[in-house]
């Protein structure tokens, strides 16, 4: 059981405890992860943009707002209940400080700041953050304990 | 937006129009004689160029550039620890053993090199269409290469799932390097120059 469960881009998958869930590389990226102790289950989703404005069905865990709802409502059919469930994020950075038109600059804070509200509107507690700045992450979630792992390059492990 | 296969193609042979200039203005900072093959222009999603560069924790250096004018977008520039060792050690004579040793002077250098080699891209591009186009202050970062590419892969899904990935080849002495390059225009930049070659998008 030691092997984590690979959660892509724009993907997300929940796991029973004792199993663990990874994804690699985050920059602009979010990482949000959903964890319930008396179900005993946990999810992660690896969303890339903030909102799915144009409501892309095939892609529902590319966007912060529609992964995570879709998440919350998965992990309902596995036993998950809202009023349990606890949300850590990871990732958002900014990784070029560019000027000019191109708003690849604030992707990160944008995704940041649709995680966020999202996890309000579902009324799901907020529970630990690293999130912004300018380095990749790389975050690993333990689901028996909740413990959120983040690796960065150059960096000491952060464990929130 | 849908592109078809003449699409395709006309990106790949704007593609690869630049990547010679930017691979001789190499050539000549470096002074060294480095020879080029053809560059390898292709249409890769995000797990595609990740694969293609060693993973999503290999730690690479990403220049990215912005451009407007009569277009606009962005080209990111991904280079492997050999390119920056060849790079550092014919510009300084510096060894690099491994990025979290790396000092301002040679960050600077690369950031440089990557301004140098695009504008030659760009300059190419421009007379090929006959356009105005300005490139920004390059933006240099060393990372996980999955998360330098994340932000301009997000960016551009509005337009497309994949990206124009230009990998570029040097023999260099005894030594083989690798460039790797993505090109990103706007969805209304990317209109305009198809449309330059007489395609409707």
């Amino acid at each position: 059981m030691n092997q984590a469960v690979i959660v892509g881009i724009s993907d997300m998958k929940i796991v029973n405890e004792p199993e663990k869930l990874i994804s690699y590389a985050l920059g602009s990226c979010v990482g949000i992860c959903i964890i319930d102790k008396v179900a005993k289950i946990s999810g992660m989703a690896h969303i890339m943009l903030p909102y799915n404005n144009s409501l892309d069905k095939e892609n529902t865990f590319k966007y912060a707002d529609t992964g995570i709802t879709e998440m919350v409502r998965q992990m309902g059919y596995l036993g998950g209940r809202k009023n349990r469930m606890i949300a850590k994020i990871a990732g958002g950075a900014k990784m070029f400080d560019i000027k000019g038109s191109s708003s690849i600059g604030n992707i990160g804070e944008r995704n940041i700041l649709a995680a966020k509200e999202t996890l309000q509107k579902l009324q799901i507690k907020l529970y630990a953050e690293d999130v912004g700045k300018n380095y990749g992450r790389t975050i690993t979630l333990e689901s028996t304990t909740g413990n959120l792992t983040i690796k960065s390059f150059g960096r000491n492990l952060i464990i929130i | 937006m849908d592109l078809n296969e003449i699409h395709i193609d006309v990106l790949k042979e704007i593609g690869n129009i630049g990547a010679g200039n930017a691979a001789t203005s190499l050539s000549q900072m470096l002074s060294k004689r480095i020879e080029m093959n053809v560059p390898e222009v292709s249409l890769l999603n995000y797990n595609e160029v990740i694969n293609s560069i060693g993973g999503a924790e290999n730690v690479v250096v990403g220049i990215l550039v912005s451009f407007d004018g009569d277009i606009e977008g962005v080209i990111l520039f991904l280079l492997k620890k050999e390119f920056v060792h060849l790079i550092l050690n014919s510009l300084l004579g510096s060894e690099l053993h491994n990025f979290e040793e790396i000092s301002d002077i040679e960050l600077s250098a690369l950031a440089e090199i990557g301004n140098i080699m695009v504008s030659s891209y760009v300059n190419s591009i421009s007379l090929l269409t006959n356009m105005k186009i300005e490139i920004t202050v390059p933006s240099l970062n060393i990372d996980m290469s999955g998360a330098l590419l994340d932000a301009v892969t997000a960016q551009f899904s509005e337009i497309a799932d994949k990206v124009i990935f230009i990998k570029e080849k040097y023999f260099c002495q005894d030594e083989t390097v690798y460039s790797h390059m993505l090109l990103l225009p706007s969805i209304s930049s990317l209109k305009i120059l198809l449309n330059r070659f007489g395609l409707d998008v």
